[in-house]
C-alpha cells in the first residue's frame, strides 16, 4: 500500500477518534480545565462578584489557615470521620457481607433489605435519623431510657454529632455490602475446604484464607471511603440545620457546624465562604486545599488499580 | 425409657449455627428497617402525637399526605426533580456511550492518560470548581435561579458513567466489532447495531445511578436554585419544608416518605431488568 493512503487512513481514524471523544472533551475543558485554572487564580484575589478582582496576592491564603475560624475545625473533623466512620463502615460491611453469604434462608430477602437504606436520598435519611436520634422524643433514646442506658443529645451534643452521623452512614452501608459479598464469593471453595482438612478453626480460616484474599477489595473500600468523606456535604449539613430548628429554607442566614462547629466538613466551607460570606477568593483557597487532598487519595488508588477496575466491574 | 436418639455433632453445631447465622440476620434487618418503620408510623400520627414517645398513631391520619401534597410548590419539585433526572440521565448516556466506546475499543495516542483524567474528574468534589462554575453560570450567561447549570453539562459526558460503561465496554469480545466491522459497517454504525444492544444491562446501571444522583443532589440546587423557590428540587425543597414545619414531624416524615419512595419503586423494577440484562450477558458467553 502505498505510504500516502496509508497516512490518509491514519487521519482518518485520528478524526474519529476525536469525533467519539468530542462531548468528553468539551466537559473536559469547560467544566474541568478551565473552572480549575480559574479557582487557581481566584484565590490570589480579593473578589466579592461584584466590581473588578483585585490582586490579594497570598492574603486569602494566610486568612484560611490563620484568621478563619471554621478552617482547623472542619479539617480536624475530617480526620476523626477517616478515622472513625471509614473504619466502622469497612468492619460493617465486611461484617455484613459475611452474614449475607452465610444466610441460606430467604438470601434475596435479606439482601434487599440490607442494601434499600443507601438508596435513601440523603436528605430524607437525614431528616428520618435527626428524628429518630432526637434526645427528646426521638425512639431510640426512649429505648436507651428503658435499658436502663445513657441517653445522648446525638445531633444537639458536640460531642456526639459525630457519632450520630457515623450511624446514619453505617445504615446506608449497603454499596460496601454489595463489594465485598461478591469478593467473598470469589474465594475459592478448595481453599477453604484444604484449610478445614488441616485442622484451622473458624477465625483461622478467615485470617489466613478470607482476609488475603479480599484484601484488595478492603483496600479499595478504605481509599473511596476516604474520598467520599472528602465529599461528605449533604449529611453533616442539613444534620446541623434540622437540629439547631434553624427556620425557613434558603439558609443564608445559617452558620454551618451546629452544635458548636461539630460537624463543619471543608465542602461546606466553599459554601460558607463563597455563597454566604461572598469572598470567592478564600473560597477558592479551600477548594484548592480540597483538591490536593483528593488527588493525592485518588493516585493512591489508582496505584492499586486492580480493586478499582474490579470493583467498577460488579 | 427411651432416650432420645443423639443426633450426630455435626449435624447439631451445624443447626447451631444456622441459627446463630439467622438471628444475627434478623437482627440486622431490625437495624436496616426500624428506621423506615418509625417514619412510616410517625408520618400517619396526628401533630401532637408525633411530638410524644408513642410509637403506634392512635388515629391513623392518612390525609397528612394530602396536605403534604397540597403544599404549595410542592408538585413543580416533583416536575423540576423528574425534569433534572429524567433529561439528565438521558442526555449523561447519550454523550457518555461514543466517549466509553472510544476509551475501551480504539487504539490512540493519549488513551490511557484519558482514562485516568476520567477518573481523576470522577473523585473531584463537585466544590472545587464551584465558584468558577457560579459565576460563569450566574454572571455570564444568567442562568442562576434555574436547572440548567445542571442540566447542561450532562451533554457533555459524566466522567463516572463513561469510566462505568468503558468497564462494562471491555467486557464485550473485539471478535464481534470486526464481524460487525467486515460487513461494512462504519464505527457509528458498529456502535449503534452491535454494542448498543450488547451493552444494554451496563447502560441500565448507568443510567439508574444517574438518575438518583439527580434525585438526590442537594448541593447543586442548593447552589443554582436556592433564590427561586419555583426551581427547587425535591431534595432541596424537603429541608425548607422541615424549615416551615419545624414542630409538625408528622407531615415532614410524610414528606420524607413522599421523597424516599419513588427511589425505592425505581430500584424494585430495575432490579429485575439487572438480573434479566446479567443472565442476558452469560448466555451470550
Amino acid at each position: 500500500m502505498p505510504t500516502h493512503t496509508l497516512r490518509a487512513k491514519h487521519r482518518t481514524s485520528t478524526l474519529r477518534t476525536l469525533a467519539f471523544l468530542s462531548p468528553w472533551l468539551v466537559g473536559f475543558g469547560v467544566f474541568f480545565a478551565y473552572p480549575l485554572v480559574s479557582t487557581l487564580y481566584f484565590s490570589l484575589m480579593r473578589y466579592d462578584g461584584f466590581g473588578v478582582p483585585e490582586f490579594r496576592g497570598a492574603g486569602n491564603w494566610t486568612y484560611v489557615f490563620q484568621d478563619y475560624p471554621m478552617f482547623w475545625p472542619a479539617l480536624r473533623n475530617t480526620l476523626w470521620l477517616v478515622l472513625v466512620m471509614v473504619t466502622c463502615r469497612v468492619v460493617f460491611g465486611l461484617g455484613i457481607g459475611l452474614l449475607v453469604t452465610r444466610i441460606k434462608t430467604a438470601t434475596g430477602v435479606f439482601r434487599t433489605l440490607f442494601y434499600l437504606p443507601y438508596l435513601a436520598p440523603p436528605v430524607a435519611a437525614t431528616l428520618a435519623f435527626v428524628f429518630l436520634l432526637n434526645p427528646g422524643t426521638g425512639p431510640v433514646n426512649s429505648a436507651l431510657e428503658g435499658l436502663g442506658l445513657p441517653a445522648p443529645g446525638w445531633f444537639t451534643d458536640a460531642a456526639w454529632s459525630k457519632p450520630a452521623l457515623t450511624a446514619l452512614a453505617l445504615w446506608g452501608v449497603g454499596d460496601l455490602m454489595v463489594i465485598f459479598m461478591a469478593a467473598l464469593l470469589d474465594v475459592p471453595k478448595e481453599q477453604y475446604e484444604a484449610a478445614a482438612l488441616d485442622g484451622a478453626s473458624p477465625w483461622q480460616r478467615f485470617r489466613f484464607v478470607t482476609l488475603p484474599a479480599i484484601s484488595p477489595i478492603i483496600l479499595f473500600a478504605v481509599v473511596t471511603g476516604v474520598i467520599q468523606t472528602m465529599q461528605y456535604y449533604t449529611q453533616p449539613l442539613v444534620a446541623g440545620k434540622v437540629a439547631s430548628g434553624v427556620i425557613g429554607g434558603s439558609g443564608q442566614q445559617f452558620e454551618p457546624g451546629y452544635p458548636d462547629k461539630s460537624t463543619l466538613t471543608l465542602p461546606q466551607l466553599v459554601h460558607n465562604l463563597g455563597f454566604q460570606r461572598f469572598d470567592y477568593g478564600a473560597a477558592c483557597v479551600v477548594a484548592l486545599v480540597l483538591f490536593a487532598l483528593s488527588m493525592a487519595f485518588t493516585a493512591l488508588l489508582m496505584r492499586s488499580r486492580g480493586g478499582l477496575i474490579q470493583a467498577g466491574d460488579r | 425409657m427411651t432416650r432420645p436418639a443423639p443426633s450426630p455433632p455435626g449435624r447439631r453445631t451445624a443447626l447451631l449455627h444456622w441459627i446463630a447465622v439467622h438471628a444475627l440476620g434478623v437482627a440486622a434487618a431490625l437495624f436496616f428497617t426500624l428506621p423506615f418503620l418509625f417514619v412510616v408510623l410517625t408520618s400517619l400520627m396526628s401533630d401532637q402525637q408525633a411530638l410524644t414517645r408513642d410509637l403506634v398513631p392512635d388515629t391513623w391520619q392518612w390525609d397528612n399526605y394530602r396536605t403534604v401534597w397540597d403544599t404549595p410548590g410542592f408538585l413543580t419539585w416533583w416536575r423540576n426533580t423528574l425534569l433534572y433526572a429524567g433529561l439528565g440521565t438521558v442526555l449523561t448516556v447519550v454523550s457518555s456511550l461514543p466517549v466509553a466506546y472510544a476509551l475501551a475499543k480504539f487504539r490512540f495516542r493519549g488513551r490511557n492518560l484519558s482514562v485516568m483524567l476520567v477518573i481523576s474528574m470522577m473523585m473531584l468534589p463537585p466544590q472545587v470548581v464551584v465558584i468558577p462554575m457560579y459565576l460563569f453560570w450566574a454572571k455570564q450567561l444568567d442562568l442562576s435561579g434555574t436547572l440548567w447549570p445542571l442540566i447542561v453539562p450532562m451533554a457533555f459526558g459524566d466522567a463516572f458513567s463513561i469510566f462505568l460503561l468503558r468497564q462494562f465496554l471491555l467486557t464485550i469480545p473485539d471478535e464481534y466489532l470486526d464481524a460487525a466491522r467486515v460487513d461494512g459497517c462504519g464505527e457509528l454504525r458498529t456502535l449503534l447495531r452491535v454494542v448498543l444492544p450488547m451493552a444494554r444491562p451496563g447502560i441500565a446501571a448507568v443510567a439508574l445511578f444517574q438518575f438518583f444522583y439527580a434525585w438526590n443532589d442537594y448541593f447543586g440546587p442548593q447552589i443554582y436554585t436556592s433564590e427561586n423557590p419555583a426551581a427547587w428540587t425535591l431534595s432541596y425543597g424537603l429541608e425548607s419544608f422541615k424549615g416551615a414545619h419545624h414542630t409538625d414531624w408528622n407531615l415532614t416524615m410524610a414528606a420524607t416518605v413522599l421523597v424516599m419512595a419513588p427511589v425505592i419503586l425505581v430500584f424494585f423494577f430495575a432490579q429485575k431488568a439487572f438480573v434479566e440484562g446479567v443472565t442476558l450477558t452469560g448466555t451470550k458467553g
